[in-house]
């Protein structure tokens, strides 16, 4: 399950940031390590609304730092 | 006893466009000396090398009659031909008098029917389609469309946040009836339930934006609008010669181009990076920029979309002059 998100965040993460997918493990921040920016973060964010079914709402998009966060979310919010 | 209604015409084109920037030039470095930024991010994120701001003496109208000027020169028509002269602006700051018919009256049009439209970003593509209907309904014959700004009046030119986006400039379309339609049917609508994302909030004159909430939406809402412009006018994304959406954020731009499926040479207008966000402008600055280089020409097909305050949203395919 937790595999699934994980390298269902990385398809994303590739495609919107360039990152590669081997980098994209739950310890890294998006912004620090990952060289994502707030812009390509709102891309990610409806990325994955699509993707995974989850909603997403800014005031939440704030509190997702590290890609740990992201996959925490999904679990916690996927239907 | 019954109604009687003019015949209209058949079909609409623009017949000529015309621009006006004003002189000065403000980079990204210029404005670094005053407020917490830099070159780099304002690139990086919204594209934007320079932009236009207006000084005292370019007013909304003086801007408007030199842009008005031009496309009605393009399009070889005599003023007393144009009977009705539609002006989009959202930086008006004394709305009364509306100035279309100050604009109207420089530019010796004759007593035209005369009204300004406030559709915020997506005022152009607004008084596009009305002109349009104006014309095939048969209540005008020939329509002089401007979008004008000036942003800088409604700006607070220290905040970093708007400053480094919005600017100033005027650009206009002459519009004509023709037997082939050359300006397909509107694809608009709002969403005001975001009405404070982008604002003036009472009694501050001060426009703040909910940036990354009006990204999200310019990115994600707004396909299926472009989508629909091109479905309803019978045109394929690969027919697409010109795609000039609202100049906002050149990552908006190239966000959207991504997504529609035109083909390899379509010319994409990035009109953003000279001349920042202009509002009810920019997109016949844009057309305008892209004629006059030469990478657009007469008889291409393009598709606008304006988007904004309101929010708003509206998009055409239309035949350049
Ligand atoms: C306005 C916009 C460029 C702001 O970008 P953003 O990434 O949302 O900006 P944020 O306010 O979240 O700031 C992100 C970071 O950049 C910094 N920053 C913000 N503005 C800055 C500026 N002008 N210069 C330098 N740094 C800036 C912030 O401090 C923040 O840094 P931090 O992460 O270290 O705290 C962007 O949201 C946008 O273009 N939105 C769409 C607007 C639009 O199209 N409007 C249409 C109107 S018609």
């Amino acid at each position: 399950m937790s595999e699934d998100i994980q390298a269902g965040l990385a398809e994303i993460l590739e495609e919107v940031a360039g990152v590669a997918p081997a980098d994209a493990t739950p310890e890294k921040s998006f912004t620090e390590d990952l060289d994502v920016d707030s812009l390509s973060m709102v891309e990610i964010a409806t990325a994955v609304e699509d993707k995974f079914g989850v909603a997403i709402p800014d005031d939440e998009l704030g509190n997702i730092k590290t890609v740990g966060d992201a996959m925490s979310y999904i679990q916690k919010n996927q239907g | 006893m019954s109604i009687r209604l003019p015949a209209g015409a058949p079909g609409a084109r623009v017949l000529g466009l015309g621009g006006y920037r004003p002189r000065r030039r403000v980079t990204n470095d210029e404005l670094a000396q005053v407020m917490e930024t830099n070159d780099e991010w304002i690139q990086s994120r919204v594209g934007i090398a320079e932009r236009r701001w207006a000084s005292d003496d370019e007013t909304l109208v003086e801007m408007s009659v030199a842009a008005g000027g031009k496309a009605l020169a393009a399009s070889g028509l005599s003023p007393d031909e144009v009977d009705l002269v539609i002006l989009a602006s959202a930086s008006l700051t004394e709305p009364i008098p509306g100035i279309g018919p100050q604009v109207a009256y420089r530019l010796g049009i004759p007593r035209p029917g005369a009204f300004d439209l406030n559709a915020g970003c997506a005022g152009f593509c607004y008084a596009l389609e009305s002109a349009s209907a104006a014309i095939r309904a048969g209540s005008a014959r020939n329509v002089l469309v401007v979008g004008v700004e000036r942003l800088t009046d409604v700006v607070d030119k220290t905040d970093r946040s708007t400053a480094v986006i919005f600017a100033d400039g005027a650009g206009a379309a002459v519009v004509g009836a023709s037997e082939e339609p050359g300006i397909g049917p509107v694809a608009w609508g709002s969403d005001g339930d975001q009405f404070s994302a982008i604002e003036i909030a009472a009694g501050t004159g001060t426009m703040t934006m909910a940036g990354q909430a009006v990204y999200r939406w310019a990115t994600t809402r707004l396909t299926d609008t472009l989508l629909l412009a091109m479905e309803s006018a019978g045109v394929d994304p690969k027919d697409i010669d010109v795609f000039a959406p609202h100049q906002a954020n050149l990552r908006i731009v190239e966000s959207m181009t991504k997504r529609l499926g035109f083909g390899e040479d379509v010319v994409v207008a990035r009109d953003v990076v000279q001349s920042g966000n202009t509002s009810a402008a920019s997109i016949p600055l844009a057309l305008t920029a892209l004629m006059e280089s030469g990478e657009a020409k007469s008889g291409d097909l393009a598709l606008v979309l304006g988007y904004g305050a309101g929010l708003t949203f509206a998009g055409q395919v239309l035949t350049l002059p």
